[in-house]
């Protein structure tokens, strides 16, 4: 490496990149990135399912809110969300709230967002005749949807689910601005007290984020595979 | 046990069902046929409200369906209803496709809805294949297990959609075996079909449909000896010698 790239700096930082101060401080830099995206992700999975469900039923009284709310949060930028949970949330809750769980509340109310519209054509892409045929065995409308269309419908959901969780991923890093010390703010900190390697730095933290979105990226093949049944004529 | 009394049905513009009349009894297995897009679909699709009526009086086994507090679902669950293109459940079993509404609308236990299960796939021939994929069967098994899976609720009435007009020639025999069986079993049968042995030889009565009306009711050998509509002959020739 020599005079030009010196990733000294890297290894004598090493477990501050990746846990922070940790354990005699709060969780930090990539275990506390993996710890926003993993609940985030959790969160939003049922978050998109939920509103993906709500914006296709027939009742208007439940359709238009639903349909209103993702729309508009689809049309402002994360950022701005995530600005607005860190200054709503304690003003609602009347509390303080750790940054970090308000960083968990901007990312899953986006997410879930986006995600109800990879729900929503999941659940449309399923033949009518499946509803079909389960009406006319007599089961409800909710049976026929828990049975029938999202087992189905998830499946071939997963590509485009780990599309949007990856994006989730590398959003985490938007938590910096609110000064959460995830692996980017974990990332400037070092840049600025150390001065003279953020080349180093930031090819380091492309890396790591490159290695977690693949890492990601490769589970959800192996487990798209174990899911796959046989598709039908 | 199923009475259409001036029933009619609109899809926009276009009038699907039009004045329908007709009774079908206890234990009779009528067949409806007519040239496509003459509405038998759309009739069968009724009994069952896959397709709600817009005019008229439809009973089901005593169950009004124009009435608001009729139970759909319950009525449903005691028709037994067979699509052109099976609509078995790709992600499950033959097994799980049949007991799957058993266990969840009868509340029987897995045990016994996997023993019926299995008596009525010996039944249609397929006990074999109660671990396979809708997907690793023919066309003629995927409906004989779809027929099995419809049997599995105990219906009173089966409906019978166009059974065959999705399969290959050399599969059509297996699927009117099972149904000629279950005609003889005595069970209550409507069927849309092209297939006119199968009408001759298993029904009770002929009714043929052209553009939402229903022209004629007869039995079989009348109706294939004597047509009186003329549509009705015309149909049947071009049915019977297609090449002409």
């Amino acid at each position: 490496m020599g005079e030009f790239l010196n990733f000294q700096v890297i290894a004598d930082n090493f477990v501050y990149f990746m846990i922070g101060r940790f354990p005699h401080g709060p969780l930090g830099g990539l275990g506390l990135t993996i710890y926003l995206a993993v609940v985030s992700c959790i969160l939003s999975f049922f978050g998109g399912l939920i509103l993906g469900i709500l914006s296709i039923v027939k009742n208007p009284v439940i359709r238009y809110p639903v349909v209103l709310f993702i729309n508009t949060v689809r049309g402002m930028p994360l950022l701005m969300v995530i600005f607005w949970m860190y200054f709503l949330m304690p003003a609602l809750m009347g509390k303080t709230v750790p940054e970090s769980r308000t960083v968990i509340a901007g990312l899953t109310l986006f997410t879930s967002a986006y995600m109800s519209q990879i729900v929503r054509a999941g659940i449309e892409g399923i033949p009518k005749g499946q509803t079909e045929a389960g009406i006319s065995t007599g089961l409800k409308h909710w049976q026929v949807m828990l049975y029938i269309v999202l087992p189905q419908g998830l499946r071939n959901m997963i590509p485009s689910f780990v599309n949007q969780f990856v994006s989730l991923i590398k959003d985490t890093s938007l938590a910096f601005i609110v000064g959460v010390s995830e692996l980017t703010h974990v990332a400037t900190q070092i840049n600025n007290r150390t001065m003279a390697y953020p080349t180093e730095i930031f090819i380091f933290i492309a890396f790591v984020y490159f290695v977690l979105c693949y890492a990601f990226t490769s589970l959800s093949r192996w487990l798209e595979r174990r899911l796959a049944w046989r598709k039908a004529i | 046990m199923i009475r259409f009394t001036g029933v009619h049905k609109w899809f926009k513009d276009l009038h699907v069902l039009n004045d329908i009349n007709l009774h079908v009894a206890k234990g009779e297995v009528v067949v409806v046929c007519g040239p496509s897009g003459s509405g038998k679909s759309t009739l069968i699709r009724t009994v069952n409200q896959l397709e709600p009526i817009n005019q008229g009086q439809l009973v089901v086994d005593g169950m009004d369906l124009s009435d608001p507090k009729t139970d759909i679902n319950k009525l449903r669950a005691e028709i037994g209803f067979v699509f052109q293109q099976f609509n078995l459940y790709p992600h499950l079993s033959v097994m799980k496709n049949i007991t799957l509404a058993p266990v969840k609308i009868r509340g029987t236990a897995q045990k016994e809805a996997t023993e019926q299960a299995m008596a009525l796939l010996e039944r249609v021939g397929l006990a074999h294949k109660h671990d396979a994929y809708p997907s690793q069967l023919s066309g003629g098994q995927q409906q004989r297990v779809a027929i099995a899976r419809a049997l599995a609720m105990r219906p009173k009435i089966m409906l019978f959609d166009e059974p065959t007009s999705a399969l290959d020639p050399e599969m059509i025999g297996e699927v009117l075996a099972v149904m000629k069986d279950l005609a003889q079993s005595g069970m209550t049968m409507v069927v849309v079909t092209h297939e006119m042995g199968f009408a001759r030889e298993v029904s009770h009565r002929i009714t043929f449909m052209d553009h939402g009306v229903i022209l004629e009711e007869a039995q079989p050998e009348e109706f294939f000896k004597n047509p009186r509509h003329d549509r009705a002959k015309q149909f049947l020739k071009q049915l019977l010698s297609p090449m002409h």
